[in-house]
């Protein structure tokens, strides 16, 4: 966590305090419309209300967007704009907090880490300085875990990545690697003392809850299976890019060889025009001869690498509590 | 002629209602940023009916002001609201509205609003969340409207009271004691949570085998119904012999050992690929 208190140096944000009706609130639209589109690719979204204070950030309502909200076509940008704007005006009505501070969407283990959050990023940043994101994973909560994580992008990203293309040397000399992108915030759940008394009213009596089922089911080969083919697709897709990079360095050696061709050949052209008393000619190659090759964007690269790395992180998990779950049942049926 | 009986006719009111957490909670927040002058709010329930029982999924504040027996709704505020809220998700619709405080003490002007709502949906529900503490619960209550009538003339219009259920597994899922705690520091992480769930289940065991020990030595008299679940729990249990459950056991274990591997193969990959700075996996 270094690199997050390194890149703020008037108040670093330390904290993301969720309200507990936001937390249901996300869990709700995230998994409603996951139900009902059936489609596991698509992502919901919404914006987060809330306020700023001095290095806590306090989430303290939220609205969903409606759907297809993803598609670039221009009416629909406008009619989300006068969406958000009507919701905004509705919820000052009755006193909500009513500033931006980011927004939130689902995710599918890592699968959020493309670049369109970034390009998101980006533009809230032009406006806000301080936004986070909250994700929602629904796998994970589907396993009984809560998955829900505040990331940002770290300042020394958003620096490199508004200059323009990323090359190698660039990140290098930044001393950037994709560890660094994105920068998780600790979050904290508040309620008010209400909700908390409503809470311990509605709870249930009995000793398993639902939560508890989820979490000792013993299938866990799907979640697997599934972590498995996104890792798959994110080496194939990793395997282009890197064939993109050697691409790009076959081109660069043979141009080098080309330019020194070039240059041997104008030697032995000069010291024949010097043996006959001629003006010698540069040796250098005339401008537009050898056009500088463009490096690959490493973007994607660094994309994919976030990716598989949370994929990683989550089968680690998932199996070890699958181990840990097998052992239960052998010792279960040991005592049967 | 004979004389028309008197029938305290019954509607084709809906015989419960289930309300989600999520609810509760949004009415409880915007209890809490209410206006200074305001001793409750109000606003639209959403959700949908399904084989007579409602399902409150969803809710907004609309903001209103009530002097001694008139009340003012801010109606287009519930117009735009009930708009925005369809087109995030149109299968709800407004099946109601609540209120907070209780609901005894307010009872002609709930009148009023009740009928307000009964132009915007068949069969309003009215959800009270009694937030005034006394009593020391919050409790939930349901009503409907049931038409008074003679002869089929209706003369009025009471409130009766109809079952509510709060469905607590998405506040589950979520986990209780992260909403029931004023701060909760730190989010549980997964495998703290197993091992709670774990302990949970052995707790449950251990009770269960504690009731059983005590009644077979005759400490405590059985209780044939805890006795028929113990049974069905247990028949529940698939039985494997020793051979195949130890196959299928190393067979899972196997997998996962090997995914596991995999993954930690591809993390080591990548943290070379990041040490050597090449951007290129080493060994692919």
């Amino acid at each position: 966590m270094a690199a997050k208190d390194a890149k703020q140096t008037k108040l670093p944000l330390k904290v993301v305090q969720l309200e507990g009706q936001v937390v249901l609130k996300i869990a709700k639209h995230c998994r409603e419309s996951d139900a009902s589109l059936r489609d596991s690719e698509a992502t919901v979204t919404g914006q987060l209300l809330g306020l700023d204070v001095g290095s806590t950030l306090e989430i303290t309502d939220c609205f969903p967007y409606p759907g297809n909200a993803g598609e670039e076509e221009q009416e629909a940008v406008g009619e989300g704009e006068s969406y958000q704007l009507e919701m905004m005006r509705c919820m000052r009505e009755v006193n909500a907090d009513n500033n931006t501070v980011g927004w939130y969407q689902s995710t599918i283990s890592g699968s959020f880490q493309v670049v369109e959050i970034i390009e998101t990023f980006v533009s809230y940043m032009e406006s806000l300085d301080r936004c986070v994101c909250i994700v929602y994973d629904i796998t994970a909560a589907a396993g009984g875990a809560l998955g829900l994580k505040a990331i940002r992008l770290s300042e020394a990203f958003v620096e490199a990545y508004r200059e323009g293309s990323l090359t190698i040397e660039k990140i290098r000399a930044k001393g950037l690697s994709w560890r660094d992108m994105f920068v998780e915030i600790p979050i904290t759940v508040h309620n008010s003392t209400m909700a908390a008394a409503l809470a311990a009213e509605i709870a249930p009596s009995s000793a398993a809850t639902t939560l508890d089922c989820e979490r000792l089911n013993l299938g866990v080969a799907p979640l697997l299976e599934k972590n498995l083919e996104y890792l798959n697709d994110c080496l194939d897709d990793l395997m282009v890019e890197q064939g993109k990079l050697s691409m790009h360095q076959n081109q660069l050696r043979r141009q080098q060889q080309a330019i020194a061709q070039f240059k041997m050949q104008r030697r032995q052209e000069n010291m024949a025009r010097r043996a006959a008393g001629e003006e010698p000619l540069s040796e250098e190659p005339p401008e537009g001869m050898f056009k500088p090759v463009a490096e690959p964007n490493q973007l994607d690269n660094m994309l994919l690498s976030n990716q598989m790395a949370s994929y990683c992180q989550h089968i680690n998990s998932a199996t070890q509590q699958a181990l840990s779950k097998l052992t239960l049942m052998e010792g279960l049926q040991n005592a049967f | 002629m004979a004389p028309t009986p008197l029938t305290l006719a019954v509607g084709p009111t809906e015989n419960s209602v289930r309300v989600h957490p999520v609810v509760l909670f949004t009415i409880t927040d915007a209890f809490l940023r209410r206006k200074e002058e305001q001793e409750r709010v109000i606003g639209t329930l959403l959700g949908t009916i399904a084989d007579g029982v409602v399902e409150v999924k969803n809710c907004y504040a609309v903001p209103h002001s009530e002097s001694h027996d008139q009340v003012a709704l801010d109606v287009q505020h519930h117009h735009t609201m009930a708009a925005l809220q369809h087109r995030v998700n149109s299968r709800e619709q407004i099946v109601g509205w609540f209120s907070t405080g209780d609901p005894d003490a307010s009872r002609s002007r709930d009148a009023l609003i009740h009928s307000f709502y009964g132009n915007e949906c068949p069969n309003p529900v009215h959800l009270a969340l009694d937030t005034s503490g006394q009593g020391g619960t919050m409790s939930v209550r349901a009503f409907v409207s049931c038409a008074l009538s003679i002869g089929g003339r209706e003369l009025a219009r009471e409130f009766s009271e109809v079952d509510c259920e709060v469905r607590s597994t998405e506040a589950e899922r979520v986990g209780v004691d992260l909403l029931s705690t004023e701060l909760q520091e730190k989010l549980p992480g997964d495998m703290e949570g197993l091992a709670d769930s774990f302990e949970r289940l052995q707790q449950s065991l251990q009770q269960a085998q504690d009731y059983v020990d005590a009644v077979v030595a005759g400490k405590r008299k059985g209780n044939t119904a805890i006795g028929r679940y113990l049974a069905e729990t247990v028949a529940a249990v698939p039985h494997f012999g020793r051979e195949e459950f130890e196959r299928m056991l190393t067979d899972q274990q196997n997998d996962c050992t090997l995914v596991l591997f995999l993954s930690k193969l591809i993390q080591a990959h990548l943290a070379l690929a990041d040490k050597l700075g090449t951007m290129q996996l080493p060994l692919l």
